[in-house]
């Protein structure tokens, strides 16, 4: 089953990495991954974004056009991608920054508030990110929890490992945002 | 089984490099390749070969033509206004007969253009490029691994036919990250008695030239070129194919596009089109008899040449069917990537 994904936001927000992690602990899972970013200008300060590809078989095009999960944490990239969400797909958004969220009635919409968990409780707006997983996680179940710990220890250099433990916390605390229906 | 990593396609053709017994690369950064560049300058003090960035590309395909012509495995990566200022560096190692590996991440032209991927040098690498008669060997690769496997490939052409081997890439495939398997590190062992590495008492000197000032023996020097760019066309055509088997529509299309066009087969047949894809793996040679076997078949209706470019492969296309077919193209231009649907809506006007 392919899953086509998006995640987007302000250059420095880690939406990279968050698919990164994404196509490598779906990797280890022995699925097919595909990640494709924007670069150049738009890698520059404007907004930054990077296609995720998942698939039991062989992925054709890395470039999508529409998404079955698409992860936004700024207004422009709400603005971009909104649209671009399959009927019946997952959008969620950043709701401590983006104050008016979707309006699509056809799509499933999750506001997380990543930021907010981020910076009051774990005190580091750096893992905003992997609050964000956590709550994707939940949501979509792409992967499992325990698979994006180990792409994280995988593409982490090792002088930042002693960060793993907080970035865990912070995946754990993403998960518990979003109960379950 | 090698070992599976994710890895961009312009790092995995590093460490491809690496592995397959790089032993020189010469450089310039240039986005969107500078990655190669990095990787590469990053890597050098655990191995054994020469990093250098030189001061320009020109400065770079020079350097190319020395080390290689001392029988070293050379390497040297670009993006296409780069590419363009190695073209006179080429034409003289295809007449003197060096082997080295080009691989040109192409960026939308022309001039300094932009930095999105595109696939407007199709014409620059499959037709010379630079002056004279020849030809580089070229291979497109349409995934990250391919930008692994055709560095081990392109070594291996260039060593057996002497000649400079280009890996046809773009910006996308160079950009994004896949599965990758890496194969084994190999021994490099060149075996080049022609290589200029100092005379010896036992044997005369090595001359590596691309200077005929007699008509005589330039023309001499040609045809034995020509007699190998032969035997290459004979050996080393190399193809990719999906779902052709029963197609009544052919989409022909190389590297990122070809992928763009692999899902167009898939939206495609799920409405009711018998729709195939032809990839050339080798742009040159190009597979013209295999395409021309299809022209000739009575369920294929048409061609179509999906290309990231004014339409430059299609001429190709056009060759191989000689006029049994009608052959269409549709194609995006200046880093703009054509998505799949907009395929279809092609095929479907066409069809109308």
């Amino acid at each position: 089953m392919l899953k086509e994904m998006v995640f987007a936001g302000f250059g420095g927000q880690g939406v990279l990495s968050m698919g990164t992690l994404i196509a490598y602990a779906a990797m280890k899972e022995g699925k097919e991954v595909s990640w494709f970013p924007s670069y150049g200008p738009e890698m520059r300060g404007g907004t930054a974004n990077c296609m995720v590809n998942v698939s039991d078989e062989a992925i054709s095009s890395p470039i999508d056009t529409e998404f079955d999960i698409a992860a936004v944490f700024n207004i422009p990239s709400l603005e971009k991608f909104e649209p671009k969400v399959k009927k019946g797909g997952i959008l969620i958004w950043e709701n401590s920054v983006i104050k008016k969220g979707p309006t699509r009635k056809d799509i499933h919409s999750y506001g997380v508030p990543a930021i907010r968990t981020a910076t009051d409780k774990l005190k580091n707006i750096k893992v905003m990110n992997m609050v964000a997983m956590g709550a994707l996680l939940k949501i979509t179940q792409i992967v499992k929890k325990e698979s994006v710990l180990t792409a994280l220890k995988g593409t982490l250099p090792e002088r930042y490992h002693h960060l793993l433990p907080l970035n865990r916390n912070a995946l754990d605390m993403g998960f518990d945002l979003i109960k379950t229906k | 089984m090698g070992e599976i990593r994710l890895m961009k396609g312009n790092e995995a053709l590093g460490e491809a490099a690496i592995r397959a017994g790089l032993q020189g690369y010469f450089g310039y950064p240039i986005t969107p390749q500078s990655e190669v560049m990095e990787y590469l300058a990053q890597q050098e003090p655990h191995h054994n070969y020469v990093f250098l960035q030189a001061e320009s590309e020109v400065a770079a395909v020079n350097m190319m033509y020395g080390a290689g012509g001392a029988g070293a495995r050379v390497l040297t990566t670009t993006s296409s206004p780069g590419f363009s200022l190695m073209q006179e560096g080429i034409s003289y190692i295809a007449c003197a007969e060096i082997p080295c590996l080009f691989c040109n991440v192409v960026r939308g032209g022309p001039g300094l253009g932009t930095i999105q991927p595109s696939q407007s040098d199709y014409f620059q690498s499959t037709k010379g490029g630079g002056h004279g008669d020849y030809h580089t060997i070229v291979l497109a690769p349409n995934s990250v691994q391919e930008m692994v496997d055709f560095v081990y490939l392109g070594f291996n052409l260039a060593d057996k036919y002497r000649t400079p081997v280009t890996i046809l890439s773009d910006g996308a495939i160079g950009q994004m990250m896949e599965k990758v398997e890496l194969p084994d590190p190999v021994e490099y062992k060149p075996d080049k008695p022609w290589a200029t590495t100092g005379k010896t008492k036992d044997r005369e000197r090595n001359i590596l030239t691309s200077l005929y000032i007699q008509s005589e023996d330039m023309e001499k020097k040609n045809q034995k070129l020509q007699k190998k760019y032969e035997k290459i066309k004979q050996n080393e055509i190399r193809f990719d194919e999906y779902k052709t088997e029963d197609a009544e529509i052919i989409i022909v299309s190389f590297g990122l596009s070809s992928r763009v066009s692999r899902k167009s087969v898939d939206i495609g047949r799920a409405q009711g089109m018998k729709i195939g894809l032809f990839r050339p793996q080798t742009v040159w040679p190009f597979p013209y008899e295999k395409l021309r076997e299809y022209a000739d078949k009575d369920r294929v209706k048409f061609f179509i040449s999906i290309e990231m470019n004014a339409g430059q492969m299609v001429e190709d296309v056009k060759l191989a069917v000689c006029g049994k077919k009608p052959v269409h193209f549709y194609g995006r231009m200046g880093g703009i990537v054509p998505d799949s649907y907009e395929v279809i809506e092609q095929i479907k006007k066409i069809k109308e």
